[in-house]
């Protein structure tokens, strides 16, 4: 009688990629609602069309590579890439800035590096970058909170302001943007503006960062903090990543609170939040020792710091994620576990 | 202009002889590459590289005359040994060459040998015991399976026979490279198993044959 | 009791099952009508047979003796008759056939004579206490098969302290467990005659703190036998505490030396199984013929069984209720590291400690691997499950490339097979096999060059004997050559030429050697021979 012969072990933790983005995915929720609470339904419509552009993509990449379709467009990771991205949009941001954003990021930053599990580079940053850097305007075009609520922008409005460029009221997006929180301290620290002074003349300072921007982070830690607890992630990272970037904003914000801003807000301002537990985790492109997070995590939390302080951009985390991944392998290299049975410094 | 010159040419000399002195303080004594090539190839001795035996096949790879593909009695194993140790990229085995085959030992059959030493003369291992008129045969643990004896032998009475696998032997299937062909090992049925055609070839006879009373 | 536990990096944590099989008492399995003993049931060289087809053997009887070095015998599990000696299907995960012994039993269990007398090995030295182990063929019942003895020699009292292993960390598996409920005592007895044979004081006994009945009974076995020297420890439920590396760095804090061995830090481990089957053999005169075994999975009635070595597991499904015809996949050992048979009829050996069973119609207890594996994520959930602390990864990713030196530089030998980091792999790679994969094809590697190397010595030396005929050939033929131009006159020369002619009609006359050995040939015999000749004639003329 001819027996199955499979190799042990013959069980298996219940868990799966699909599992794991799933669960990524619905870490986000709770930031969803409430980025859609305070900034519209344009967060949403850039989602959609994030999705609809990645599983197009990948569809199209896998056929190409002649790769089993159904097994890897089936595994979550690309939507994962698209929701990410959609967060690093602006609002209202024209749909085919979304639209290239994702198929880079799908067709080259990852596909063409070898798909699922060999892209060197986080393929979200990727994306992001690629934007930033060739359409800067569009990319910087920020909502204030609130300001569409007031405007009572319907979801109707906004598709046609995404698709179609046709803002109601004859509103156009320049009259409706405002700098982003980082923006305005960046631009105010430069004409010598104290941060004391910018807080308590801008209306969109909140408690920790920019109003809405900070609930946004809340939600987000949370998140992770989820994903954490089941497992999707592990602490290295996200500790590694806010505790450095808290750490080296303290030590500034002691030596001169007038020019720099609280560690506080640096933590929930920006992307900060989204990256140290959504982005910087992405196991693909992240080291993978204990020790090499560990050191991943506080290169990327540095490499913020010191970007939004001193150099061009406001916000850093994605070029500071890009710069890691570079060194990650190498980091790797260096942090290997002592093994059992050896001694420390053994070959 | 005379100064800039008269600079780098000092600098020139300097670091020449810092060059220098150190090719000659930190050089590394090693194992000439021939040696380190040669104990890579399996030394089958059999030609298939279209060099004259393992050796001058590994002088030729360490002059760069020959590739590293060329050895199939070696194999995939064999070629991503070589590329390592040379620092190259391994390539699939050439087909000019041969082919990958499992181990093979050669066989005698006696009632048709002849005795005419011709294969004694052939083997580069020196495996085959015989003489002049007497019978030959093959000492299974030296040959090398490198089929230089059957063109020589006049009534073509040497077979080359498969070495059949047991316990000892055996060692476990390349589970595979891609995540695609994974999905077969699900429930995959080894085909060991599946042992129905049993060729009576003497090497099979030995194992099966045991006597109850001891050597 | 109160020992400070230390930690091992790793493990996962599963569910237990061993429930199922532990509710209904132990009974005796029945004698299957046939019962195949292969000779290599042990680490080290197979044993011997000293009997032959047709003869009747006791139960008890020895039928095959030690091998060389490192061996163990085997004996008769039952009474019956040799019917081969031959090849046979075995349990291994190649599916490959091996010498074993056959017997088809009387059904009669006819012992041999002093079978289970009792005796008192106090008086025994070390060394006799060990003689006699090793002739009851005991090896390693927790799964290596390792003959015991040699685990029993303190040479230069190097070894300070015995480890009893009955932490059982696999789910299913329970006949450590059982063993330790009906028979403590003579566990515990059996730990003191190991303690006597290696001249030492300090004992631990390990047990996982989801068998408490079993601790209970234990202890108390401890207090009968005034052991006050045993230390029974409980260690926490989690895969694999029992392995002996990680059970000793459990209990010690102390890490067996890499390639190195237990005995190399002064520790000695035996399992709970191996002790009882001394305590039979030494007090009982009783040598290893049967053992505990759980048979679990798709079965109607999950137990443990006490076993006669070399029973098919096909007679033991059936007894437990299983359908031999709905088979699937049935496993020896547990589901982390068991290995699937390839054949139901194949004997049970003494390694063997459980037979899982899987039907066609439900995946139960044994799922298939659910998808097809994806691509590695670098997650590093198998890093984080190690518990020898390796990066499986990396191992994973040059194992597949067959890149055998790097996949060493990571240490892949001192990798344990547990199968901790395959359990995690949210892509369901089966890391374990790149592993085992590697790990073969390297030793398999290894014997390849050392014979390669004795290659490479005879071609050269082939190379030298060709060399030097040819030069000898040179010599003799300057000599000749010299000789000849001697003889200065050319009548001198006619004459030797001459007689050099001479020399060759002589001998192309007598071409036909007389050959030995032609007195009383067959008809049969003669023909060949004429055929020989005829052939030789012939290619000698095409030559």
């Amino acid at each position: 009688m001819k027996l199955n012969t499979p190799t042990s072990p013959h069980i298996h933790a219940d868990i799966s990629i699909r599992k794991m983005m799933s669960r990524v995915l619905i870490a986000l929720v709770p930031a969803v609602i409430t980025y859609t609470w305070f900034f519209g339904w344009g967060l949403l419509i850039n989602m959609g069309i994030g999705i609809a552009t990645a599983l197009v993509c990948e569809f199209l990449m896998l056929k190409a590579r002649k790769r089993p379709v159904h097994q890897f467009i089936t595994d979550g990771s690309v939507l994962v890439t698209a929701a990410l991205l959609a967060f690093c949009i602006p609002p209202l941001a024209p749909w085919w800035l979304m639209v290239i954003g994702v198929s880079f990021s799908v067709i080259v930053a990852k596909h063409l590096y070898g798909g699922l599990g060999y892209n060197p580079f986080n393929p979200a940053m990727v994306g992001y970058v690629m934007l930033l850097i060739s359409f800067p305007k569009d990319m910087t075009v920020w909502l204030p909170p609130f300001i569409l609520s007031e405007l009572n922008f319907s979801f109707l409005d906004t598709l046609s302001a995404i698709f179609m460029g046709a803002f109601p009221l004859g509103f156009t997006l320049d009259a409706l943007t405002a700098v982003t929180f980082l923006d305005l301290i960046k631009t105010q620290l430069n004409i010598d503006v104290t941060v004391a002074e910018t807080k308590n003349t801008h209306a969109i300072f909140g408690d920790f960062g920019g109003i809405g921007w900070e609930w946004i982070g809340n939600w987000i830690f949370l998140g992770g903090v989820w994903l954490i607890y089941k497992k999707v992630i592990s602490w290295h990272i996200p500790v590694a990543v806010l505790g450095s970037m808290f750490t080296i904003a303290l030590i500034f914000y002691l030596k001169d609170p007038d020019h720099y801003a609280s560690p506080m807000f640096h933590v929930f301002s920006g992307a900060a939040m989204l990256g140290a537990f959504f982005i910087a985790t992405d196991p693909v492109s992240a080291a993978t020792t204990t020790m090499g997070r560990v050191i991943y995590g506080i290169g990327i939390g540095i490499l913020t710091y010191v970007i939004r302080v001193w150099g061009g951009y406001p916000d850093g985390i994605a070029f500071a994620v890009l710069l890691m991944n570079l060194a990650a392998p190498t980091i790797d290299y260096y942090t290997q576990p002592r093994v059992y049975g050896h001694k420390r410094n053994e070959p | 202009m005379i100064t800039a010159i008269v600079a780098l040419a000092i600098l020139a000399v300097i670091f020449g002889l810092a060059l220098g002195y150190a090719a000659v303080r930190f050089k590394v004594e090693g194992d000439p590459l021939v040696e380190k090539i040669d104990a890579i190839l399996p030394q089958t001795q059999c030609g298939q590289c279209t060099y004259p035996g393992c050796r001058p096949y590994a002088e030729a790879i360490a002059k760069g005359e020959a590739d590293i593909n060329q050895c199939p009695p070696g194999g995939e194993t064999t070629i991503i040994a070589l590329a390592d140790l040379l620092g190259r990229d391994p390539k699939p085995l050439n087909p000019e060459h041969g082919e990958e085959k499992a181990k093979r030992v050669a066989v005698i059959d006696e009632q048709v040998c002849i005795g005419c030493t011709l294969c004694i003369q052939a083997c580069p291992v020196d495996a085959i015991l015989g003489a002049a008129k007497q019978m030959h045969t093959v000492i299974e643990d030296e040959c090398t399976g490198c089929d230089l004896c059957l063109p020589p032998c006049p009534v073509d009475c040497i077979d080359m026979v498969e070495i059949k696998s047991t316990t000892d032997t055996w060692t476990w299937d390349f589970p595979g490279n891609l995540p695609e062909n994974l999905a077969s090992l699900a429930n995959r049925v080894n085909p060991a198993a599946s042992n129905d055609d049993k060729t009576s070839s003497p090497l099979e006879e030995t194992s099966s044959k045991k006597t109850g009373t001891e050597a | 009791m109160m020992r400070r536990l230390f930690n091992f990096s790793g493990g996962v944590r599963l569910r237990e099952h061993k429930r199922e099989s532990t509710v209904s008492p132990v009974t005796r399995a029945q004698i299957p009508e046939k019962i195949i003993l292969p000779l290599h049931q042990h680490i080290g060289t197979p044993a011997r047979p000293v009997v032959n087809v047709g003869d009747r053997v006791l139960k008890g009887q020895i039928i095959a003796k030690a091998g060389n070095n490192v061996s163990a015998p085997i004996h008769a599990s039952t009474s019956g008759t040799i019917t081969a000696i031959e090849d046979c299907a075995i349990p291994h995960p190649s599916g490959l056939p091996a010498p074993c012994i056959i017997i088809e039993t009387d059904g009669r269990d006819e012992a041999v004579s002093h079978y289970g007398q009792s005796r008192d090995y106090h008086s025994l030295t070390a060394e006799q206490l060990r003689d006699e182990i090793k002739q009851a063929g005991i090896v390693g019942l927790g799964g290596a098969g390792f003959p015991s003895y040699l685990k029993l020699e303190n040479k230069d009292h190097k070894i300070t302290t015995l480890i009893l292993n009955g932490v059982e960390c696999e789910p299913y598996i329970t006949c450590d467990q059982m063993l330790m409920r009906n028979h403590a005592i003579d566990i515990v007895n059996g730990l003191k005659i190991m303690q006597q044979a290696l001249e030492i004081d300090h004992c631990i006994i390990a047990i996982e703190n989801n068998k408490p009945k079993e601790l209970e009974l234990m202890q108390e076995a401890i207090y009968e036998a005034e052991a006050d020297h045993i230390e029974l420890v409980q260690v926490p439920t989690v895969y694999p505490a029992g392995g002996e590396k990680q059970l000793i760095q459990m209990l010690t804090g102390k890490e067996v030396p890499s390639q190195g061995l237990p005995m190399d830090i002064g520790i000695v481990c035996h399992n709970v199984g191996t002790a009882y089957a001394v305590t039979r053999a030494i007090e009982h005169n009783e040598p290893l013929i049967s053992r505990y075994i759980t048979v679990a999975g798709s079965v109607a009635k999950a137990k443990v069984l006490e076993v006669l070595i070399g029973t098919p597991v096909s007679h033991l499904i059936e007894e437990c209720g299983g359908n031999r015809k709905t088979l699937s996949r049935v496993i020896m050992g547990g589901p982390m590291m068991g290995f699937a048979l390839h054949d139901d009829e194949v004997p049970v050996v003494k390694t063997t400690n459980c037979i899982l069973v899987n039907s066609v119609i439900s995946d139960v207890p044994l799922p298939s691997r659910s998808n097809a594996a994806m691509p590695c994520i670098r997650c590093g959930a198998c890093a984080e499950a190690c518990p020898a602390n390796l990066l499986p990864q990396q191992l994973y990713w040059y194992a597949r490339a067959k890149d055998f030196d790097k996949v060493q530089d990571y240490n892949l030998f001192d990798c344990i097979e547990c199968g901790c980091c395959d359990y995690v792999c949210p892509s369901q790679i089966p890391l374990v096999q790149y592993y085992r994969y590697a790990k073969s094809t390297i030793w398999q590697q290894e014997k390849e060059k050392v014979l390669s190397d004795i290659s490479r010595q005879r071609h050269e030396f082939h190379n030298l004997r060709i060399e030097r005929e040819k030069k000898e050939r040179e010599q003799r033929h300057k000599q000749k050559r010299k000789a000849v131009a001697k003889t200065s006159s050319q009548d001198d020369k006619k004459a030797a030429i001459q007689a050099a002619m001479e020399r060759v009609r002589k001998k192309r006359d007598q071409e036909h050697v007389q050959p030995k050995n032609i007195d009383d040939l067959t008809e049969q015999q003669r023909k060949l021979i004429e055929e020989v000749e005829a052939r030789r004639k012939n290619k000698l003329e095409d030559l």
